[in-house]
């Protein structure tokens, strides 16, 4: 074992090597943008140069002259669509803003034409040669710019039902003996996976396969049936493996449709491969926020009154918003809490998830304030969350159905080695470098949403698992295989998953990091049905509980407690009882609490996420504690994190391997939210400036020399028969507010905005 | 990108006349360009920036053209010696550690593996208003169109050298290393070879930010020649990540100090400035002194006396300074 494939604890899955390794490392694995078209076109998109307004006029001459240009299409030729719905309002998309529908420019970079050619070659240099003429109107940017609106969130976001309230803030603010009042900002960011936001469609007779980069399949399928006017069931969306996602690729876009009414009409196979400034524009992105908190405390620590008010910005028609208040108001025990989440409306495309898109700007501000609560008490921030810890939240008073927060805190402390730093500000340093440490919580809320599976199990014990999952990069493929060898006792060689293929068993959304805890529990369940099958035939005079995790198992595995009991009836014998020689079930498996549409929704691709603070009787999260040491050097202000360590705990850890791996990028993900990443917005255009891989900076491996990851046990028996709680955004929360803890550590500086650069640095 | 007709150059001679067939326009809108390591102007071409009609690839000059000569006294490298070899040259990393580190801090492994040290001066702004051809206003592509970095999202741009035209950063790093050892050039054209200093390779934008070089169409950069040996010197970058990244500000300083006192002091400024910046004012401060930190501090006070801030980049001012005094110290307190 090594600190990449790390030695399994108690309720852990084996850390075994990835399903896809090979063909990964190896470049054989097809992205959606590899797939073979027979004789495709090819688009480029034209997107606009002003953020609001209308285009008068195109003058297309020029790049109609470029050889091999088919088509160029533009909102005087568009295919005709049907009206996209929201995500939120029963639909599918993530933007209601609908290019090439009129001439009217709403937001930066949206799509205002699209070239068709022979070659990719011939459609950009004709779509370089498109010349527009537009009618410009001042935009608003964002914050603070002219013209903008501001309303709460609730009455106007149907998915933010309430502001969290409990006791009475005020009075307990103003009796406070500590009180703190701070601002943070966070600024606007992009997902930037590495694969670009590719589409291809093709159409045989009436039926439409799309290749594109999804984290919803079932839901793109929809949803482009739905615009074009055809049967879902006639749509395709096929992606085996999608080059990241972190929400950009949940909901549909408006380039889908666009592109399979262009194939339809040419009758030939479209190819979309768009470039990766217009990634920035064509999708969604995580909005700019802005909080104030308010926390009151008595001496001793004991939180007495919290108030988090947020601000985000959303497009003009779209009421998006993340309010994380949700979880920033249950976090720790406190009798008096209120809070209020607004949305500011620009001219702005619609924002959407990002990883871990409530908390990372929320817990910025909590527990940046949390630390600064601490200074003010001089006491140990980690102390301070402990006195705060609880496990009951406050809103509502409902049980965590486990939380090892503080289990977290003491690992990672230790490991981190906490006890040896001087706390004052500005005491420790090597050379050049001022050295800080800091820390903060994180939380991410355990969802689950219905799911289907299909499980085939031949004689031999050769296995085949289907299921519309998506491969994110996040370790479906293993974990479902992992689940299936378990589950059957077959050995995980055995074991083939095709995921990535909306013609599979519908799964949920690859986003809420709920895909683990679905998907897995989905083939658990499906498989015990296949084991109840085999066990009637081989055993028919034994009866068999209704109780699948009591079936017996079908080979020598141990993993069964019939297996060990020692009597395993043998495939041969149960399959020569069958009399046939493969089984094969379909389930459909939902988590307790779903609403009751759930499997319909299921299949019309429409998310019914349960879990987090919306369980009934509880309250379900993960939780991890992290750790970082900054080095700020005092002649240039430069920044670096030389070390991130975490430690968190989500319920059954299906593969430590690669459990680590999420948790790794997630660290490293969370200090680049914090020193790194930003979207510039020219707030005279409203237009992005730096939406390119050279000037929108993410972390290089010379950046995250050191980055530890502690897995800890944790078992959860009220959440999912899989036991899982989703970590694939645990752990890039919290670790902003680290970083900024860490520098005022470092420096006796408190920094409340992101990102943090040299030129914010004061020594 | 547009379509172009590339033509691989046969020899020295077969270039410059495939080049200088282009026309008079100003270098950077030449219709046809040379081709080294390709790492700016395919770039450039993919976003529609440059859209020459013709390019010249000149890589197979690569054997008369790339070698790393070390003598006694002097130094020659290649124009067409790739940024990766210079800065792992033995000699090099000795005799002339600025020109070693500036290499190696600048872009990426896979970069300097690609890119040459004549298309690394050649270089263009990374200004982002001008490598976005939906932006119309840009002066330096787009002549008498304005500056949209002017009063936009400026945090990289320069503060020195600027005009009411153009304030684009010259972004590369090892041009400081050049113009402080007081370079030359050699520079092969239609009609042979010619010398010139390296500080006279740059134009401030002035009014015609468009025309960032001396260079001619159909003239090449053939070799570097750096005179003396500078074993006394230190490229300090300041940047927002650990690599891979341009500087924000830096500073290639040269001395050389006999029994404590500096006889002679160069300093170079990047990341700040339009073009690659000699810092004289502040070097004369220096000579026949002996080192002492007030001395540092007025030393980059004075490098820094002309700049100007603007919205976002106003703090490269006290940066840079901080940058230049370190980098002193550096350079003073070093072992050889
Ligand atoms: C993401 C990124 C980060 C980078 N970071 C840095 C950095 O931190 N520091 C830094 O210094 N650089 C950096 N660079 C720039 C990089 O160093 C240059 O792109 C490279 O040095 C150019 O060399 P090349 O041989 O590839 O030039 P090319 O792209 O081939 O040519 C560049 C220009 O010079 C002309 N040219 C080429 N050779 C000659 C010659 N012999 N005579 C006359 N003209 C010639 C070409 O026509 C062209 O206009 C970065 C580049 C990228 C893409
Ligand atoms: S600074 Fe120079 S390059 Fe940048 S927009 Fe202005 S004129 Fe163009």
């Amino acid at each position: 074992m090594t600190a990449a494939v790390p030695e399994p604890k108690a309720n852990m899955g084996q850390s075994v090597p990835r399903y896809d390794a090979v063909v990964k490392v190896t470049g054989r694995a097809t992205y959606a943008s590899d797939m073979p078209l027979a004789d495709p076109a090819y688009a480029f998109l034209v997107t606009s140069a002003i953020a609001k307004g209308r285009v008068d006029r195109f003058d297309l001459d020029d790049a109609r002259g470029v050889r091999g240009v088919i088509d160029i299409v533009t909102h005087e030729n568009a295919p005709k669509l049907k009206e996209s719905k929201l995500f939120s309002n029963g639909g599918y998309a993530g933007t209601t803003i609908e290019p090439l529908k009129s001439a009217d420019i709403a937001h930066d970079g949206q799509i205002i034409a699209v070239v068709i050619a022979e070659t990719y070659e011939s459609a950009r240099e004709a779509a370089n040669r498109v010349k527009i003429s537009y009618t410009a109107t001042a935009p608003s940017a964002t914050f603070d710019s002219p013209g903008t609106t501001t309303a709460a969130a609730k009455g106007q976001n149907a998915q933010f039902k309430e502001d969290p309230k409990v006791g009475d803030f005020a009075k307990a603010f103003d009796e406070a003996e500590v009180k703190l009042t701070a601002s943070y900002d966070t600024p606007t960011q992009h997902h930037n996976p590495m694969e670009l936001f590719s589409t291809s469609c093709a159409w045989m007779g009436d039926n439409l396969v799309i290749y594109e980069p999804s984290q919803y399949v079932y839901g793109l399928k929809n949803g482009v049936a739905e615009q074009l006017g055809i049967d879902a069931d006639k749509v395709r969306v096929v992606n085996p493996y999608v080059g990241g996602g972190f929400g950009s690729r949940g909901s549909m876009t408006p380039r889908t449709a666009i592109i399979a009414g262009i194939a339809k009409r040419l009758n030939r196979p479209v190819k979309l491969v768009p470039t990766r400034d217009q990634g920035f524009t064509i999708t969604t992105h995580r909005a700019e926020t802005r909080h104030e908190i308010k926390l009151g405390a008595r001496r001793d620590g004991k939180l007495i009154a919290l108030r988090h008010e947020g601000a985000e910005v959303s497009s003009r028609p779209d009421a998006y918003c993340v309010g994380g208040t949700k979880t920033t108001t249950r976090l720790y025990a406190c009798p008096n809490v209120d809070s209020l989440v607004s949305i500011v409306r620009a001219d702005r495309n619609t924002p959407g998830f990002m990883r871990s898109p409530p908390e990372v700007p929320y817990l910025f501000a909590l527990e940046s304030a949390l630390d600064e609560l601490a200074v003010k008490l001089n006491m140990d921030p980690v102390e301070l969350r402990r006195i705060n810890d609880t496990t009951v939240e406050p809103i509502g008073g409902k049980p965590y159905t486990s939380r090892s927060l503080m289990a977290c805190f003491d690992e990672a402390a230790k490991a981190f080695g906490w006890a040896q730093r001087s706390p004052a500000p500005k005491s420790m340093s090597d050379g050049d470098w001022l050295i800080g440490h800091g820390c903060a919580a994180t939380c991410y809320p355990t969802q689950m949403g219905p799911s289907a599976a299909r499980v085939r199990l031949q004689r031999d014990g050769r296995t085949r698992v289907e299921i519309a999952g998506h491969e994110i990069g996040t370790g479906a493929y293993t974990v479902i295989a992992q689940t299936a060898a378990e589950r059957l006792g077959v050995p995980l060689e055995k074991v083939a998953v095709f995921i990535g293929d909306s013609d599979l068993p519908p799964a949920p959304v690859a986003g809420g990091s709920n895909s683990t805890a679905s998907t897995c529990s989905a083939v658990m369940m499906v498989c015990d049905q296949i084991r109840q099958r085999l066990f009637k035939a081989a055993m028919p005079g034994d009866s068999l509980t209704d109780k699948a995790k009591e079936t017996v198992g079908i080979s020598p595995a141990p993993s069964t407690q019939a297996a060990k009991s020692g009597r395993p009836p043998d495939l041969d014998k149960a399959f020569d009882a069958l009399g046939v020689s493969i089984v094969e079930e379909y389930g459909e498996w939902k988590p307790e609490g779903a609403p009751p549409d759930s499997f319909r929704a299921m299949h019309n691709g429409q998310v019914r996420l349960v879990g987090g603070h919306t369980m009934k009787d509880q309250i379900a999260y993960a939780f991890g504690a992290e750790f970082v040491e900054v080095r700020v050097n005092r002649f240039t202000h430069e920044i670096r994190c030389p070390r991130l360590v975490g430690a968190f705990s989500a319920g059954r850890i299906m593969n430590p391997r690669t459990a680590r791996s999420q948790l790794m990028g997630g660290l490293i993900w969370g200090m680049s939210s914090a020193l790194l990443e930003a979207t510039e917005i020219d707030e005279r255009t409203a237009r992005y400036v730096n939406d390119n891989f050279a000037d929108y900076l993410v972390p290089v491996n010379a950046d995250v020399p050191g980055v530890e990851v502690i897995l800890l046990s944790e078992q959860d028996d009220h959440i999912n028969p899989a036991g899982v709680k989703g970590l694939g955004e645990l752990a890039n929360v919290g670790t902003n507010a680290a970083i900024c803890n860490a520098i005022y550590h470092a420096t006796g500086k408190r920094i409340r905005k992101l990102p943090v650069r040299l030129e914010n640095i004061e020594v | 990108m547009r379509p172009f007709l590339y033509q691989k150059a046969t020899d020295p001679g077969m270039a410059v006349q495939a080049l200088g067939a282009a026309g008079n326009n100003p270098l950077t809108r030449a219709t046809a360009q040379p081709l080294a390591g390709g790492t700016t102007l395919i770039d450039l071409m993919k976003l529609d920036v440059m859209r020459p009609a013709a390019i010249v690839d000149i890589n197979p000059l690569a054997q008369g053209w790339s070698a790393i000569e070390p003598r006694d006294d002097s130094l020659r490298l290649g124009a067409l010696a790739k940024m990766s070899d210079v800065a792992a040259h033995d000699g090099i990393q000795r005799n002339y550690p600025v020109i070693a580190n500036s290499l190696k801090l600048a872009a990426s492994a896979q970069l300097r593996n690609m890119a040459t040290l004549g298309g690394n001066v050649m270089q263009r702004t990374r200004c982002s208003y001008f490598r976005d051809v939906s932006y119309e206003n840009c002066n330096k592509r787009n002549p008498g169109s304005g500056c949209a970095a002017m009063d936009g999202v400026n945090r990289m741009h320069a503060v020195l050298g600027t005009s009411d035209h153009c304030i684009a950063t010259y972004p590369g790093d090892f041009a400081q290393a050049l113009i402080a050892l007081d370079a030359m050039l050699e520079i092969t054209g239609a009609s042979g070879t010619r010398n010139m200093p390296f500080a006279e390779l740059h134009k401030a934008p002035g009014n015609t930010p468009d025309i960032e070089t001396t260079l001619r169409p159909g003239e090449l950069i053939s070799a570097f020649v750096i005179r003396g040996r500078w074993p006394r010197s230190v490229y300090l970058k300041a940047r927002d990540r650990q690599s891979y990244e341009f500087a924000l500000s830096s500073a290639a300083i040269a001395l050389d100090v006999q029994d404590g006192t500096i006889r002679d002091a160069r300093i170079a400024l990047g990341g700040v400035a339009t073009v690659p910046w000699r810092a004289r004012e502040a070097e004369a401060l220096l000579k026949g002194q002996k080192f002492d930190d007030g001395l540092a501090q007025r030393v980059a006070d004075a490098a820094f006396a002309e700049a100007r801030g603007r919205r976002h980049n106003g703090f490269k001012i006290a940066l840079g300074r901080r940058v230049v005094a370190r980098a002193l110290q550096q350079a003073v307190t070093m072992e050889i």
